[in-house]
């Protein structure tokens, strides 16, 4: 079952990777949100995967049965879901209000904060 | 209908009985304090006038109980409290130990004084989009990071004050900003994000979260990945505190927000990333951090030297001062490079100064261009005659940034030289001294030209003309100026509260035995 999610975060990874290094700030937003969900199925896999074991203790048992399912990594994950939908919503408007007053999703062409031809400082009195 | 158990729960097995004392709220009450305050000031945000009188109040509340943990910390050792009564390592443990109260004080004097510049320099429209509000959240964020003793919850805090920051660094929407915040957005969000892959590793090798813990379990570890973890969490906390290969983001957005949010960015933000570098690689994975020493110590040499030869190209002061951001940074990671107690003393004196320092410098710089009427050193100029008095100041906030005696950038820095030397490291110690030789041609020519040199002819291009004497502005500027000439002539007391801070961080058995007080977890 590990496996498997690996190979599945791992397909995660790479198309995230592969869309994050575009320059139109849109793809790099898609990948950003590739890259959120790839990380909380890590999560998911680095906390043991079991099936139909949930974490309750029956009536009567001091402990949790045997292989029984980790409750954590689904609490990790729940945090890590709402930040990164809240950083996506934010980096959404951004990007949208970027492309409205820059005209331009190309971040090779945002330059206004670092204009290309920014004068030396002066060389002499 | 739960049927009762067959036998009595004992209780003392999972949960602390002992009732917190006063002095363990301490500990919680940073964080609280700001996330409430900043909580008022967004109901009560239509009102902008209760808005500074309330924040500064409260910044200020908190620098008080600051000195308090910290005295706490100092005479006691490391103070734990668990949320929700659980045993560590189960619930959520906030432990502070000297180096997190100090930062905590330190960043909270620097926030104190970014809150008072804001009076002046905020205008109305910034304080309705929320300028206070985001303050109260960013310090509860860095609060929060510096205190607490749960790896998860550090990556919780990393959010709280990267989502404030980035509400701060919008502020106004200007394109130039939107530019700038897209940039700072989409790395700083990767960066936080190879953090929490990191985390999610940690926990598949360790089993917990709790940083004690982690400490305890890690010597008696076999077979575990532990490299490819260190060498992520050092790509994730480099990339915060803008180290060489991964600092883009700073020169491109740090210029772009109001001063006063350049001054809190440049003074806290980085020290953040450099505070959990050095948690974690010094106190969790030391062996590791013994074999990554090499690759830290040539990032730290190339962060120093680069940056000082950026600061050298820059013809706007704010990018000018970014890059002595940068360049402060580098002077840490050479410390976490060397790992002596002497080098890790030095990197967090180093740390303490830099808060102080690179908030005052902008709020310098921010000053310097409302007198002379210009951002840049080409058009501004004229400043020692119009204001002789803050010309004074800035000097000396100039060359105390450079490291020069007699303030406060000078220590540290001696200390990294001697522990580099040391250890036989004559390339770091190199790098320390020319990367402060170049810093300190480029801040003396700030001083020549925005200064010195009379006025330049020109229309000025600074979003507010020159004013008068403005105590919201000048204030700050004179109260962190004394607190770095205080530190830099008599610094036996923070060189003493940093090896203190180091040696806890070396050997971590005390934080340990804060938060398992019986010495060993259940």
């Amino acid at each position: 079952m590990e496996a498997v999610f690996s190979v599945l975060v791992a397909a995660f990874f790479s198309a995230a990777i592969y869309l994050i290094l575009s320059k139109h700030s849109v793809r790099m937003l898609l990948g950003i949100a590739i890259l959120g969900n790839a990380v909380n199925l890590l999560i998911f896999t680095g906390g043991r995967l079991t099936r139909e074991v949930p974490p309750i203790i029956g009536a009567g048992l001091d402990s949790l049965p045997a292989g029984a399912a980790n409750p954590l990594p689904q609490a990790l994950i729940l945090t890590a879901i709402v930040i990164s939908f809240s950083f996506f919503a934010f980096l959404l408007t951004l990007t949208y209000r970027a492309y409205q007053e820059l005209g331009t999703d190309n971040t090779d062409e945002m330059r206004l904060a670092e204009p290309k031809d920014d004068p030396m400082p002066p060389l002499g009195y | 209908m739960a049927t009762p158990s067959s036998t009595p729960v004992d209780l003392s097995a999972a949960f602390v009985m002992a009732a917190p004392t006063a002095g363990d709220w301490l500990v919680i009450l940073p964080p609280a304090l700001m996330i409430t305050v900043g909580a008022v000031l967004v109901m009560v945000r239509h009102r902008i006038r209760l808005h500074a009188p309330i924040a500064i109040a409260s910044l200020g509340f908190l620098v008080f109980l600051d000195m308090l943990l910290l005295w706490k910390v100092a005479v006691e050792g490391p103070v734990t409290m668990t949320m929700g009564r659980w045993l560590p390592p189960f619930g959520i443990s906030f432990t502070v130990d000297v180096f997190g109260a100090l930062l905590a004080l330190v960043s909270a004097i620097a926030a104190l004084a970014a809150g008072i510049a804001a009076a002046s320099d905020v205008n109305d429209s910034g304080r309705r989009y929320g300028f206070y509000p985001f303050l109260m959240l960013l310090m509860a964020g860095v609060s929060g990071a510096f205190l607490t003793g749960d790896i998860f919850n550090l990556y919780v805090w990393f959010e709280v004050l990267l989502i404030s920051s980035f509400g701060l660094l919008i502020l106004g929407s200007e394109r130039q900003q939107i530019d700038g915040a897209l940039k700072y957005g989409i790395l700083n969000l990767l960066g936080t994000t190879f953090f929490l892959i990191a985390v999610a590793y940690l926990y598949a090798i360790f089993g917990t979260l709790n940083m004690a813990d982690i400490a305890m379990r890690v010597g008696s570890l076999q077979g575990a990945p532990l490299m490819t973890l260190s060498a992520l969490f050092v790509l994730a906390f480099a990339m915060k505190a803008a180290a060489f290969p991964v600092n883009f983001w700073l020169p491109a957005s740090y210029h772009t927000p109001r001063i006063t949010v350049s001054a809190l960015f440049g003074g806290l933000l980085t020290k953040v990333g450099i505070y959990a570098l050095m948690r974690v690689m010094i106190m969790l994975f030391p062996l590791q951090r013994e074999e990554l020493s090499l690759v830290i110590g040539i990032v730290a040499v190339l962060t120093m030297v680069l940056s000082a030869i950026g600061m050298l190209a820059q013809n706007d002061l704010r990018r000018l001062v970014g890059y002595a951001v940068i360049a402060g940074i580098g002077n840490m990671l050479a410390g976490v490079a060397i790992g002596s107690l002497a080098g890790v003393s030095g990197a967090i004196f180093y740390a303490l100064h830099s808060i102080i320092a690179m908030t005052a410098l902008y709020l310098v710089v921010g000053r310097a261009a409302a007198i002379s009427g210009s951002w840049t050193l080409e058009g501004g100029g004229g400043i020692y005659r119009l204001a002789p008095g803050f010309a004074f100041l800035s000097l000396a906030m100039l060359l105390a940034v450079a490291g020069l005696p007699p303030f406060s950038g000078l220590w540290p820095k001696i200390m990294l030289v001697k522990a580099s030397l040391d250890i036989g490291a004559w390339w770091l110690a190199a790098g320390i001294l020319v990367s402060g030789f170049l810093s300190t041609i480029a801040l003396g020519r700030v001083f020549l030209f925005a200064y010195w040199r009379p006025q330049a002819a020109q229309t000025p291009d600074a979003p507010y003309g020159p004013s008068a004497m403005d105590w919201p502005s000048l204030g700050p500027i004179i109260g962190l100026t004394l607190l770095v000439t205080a530190f830099g002539l008599f610094p036996e007391g923070v060189i003493r509260l940093s090896e203190t801070a180091a040696a806890g961080l070396l050997d971590p058995s005390r934080y340990i035995g804060s938060v398992f007080a019986t010495g060993g977890a259940p």
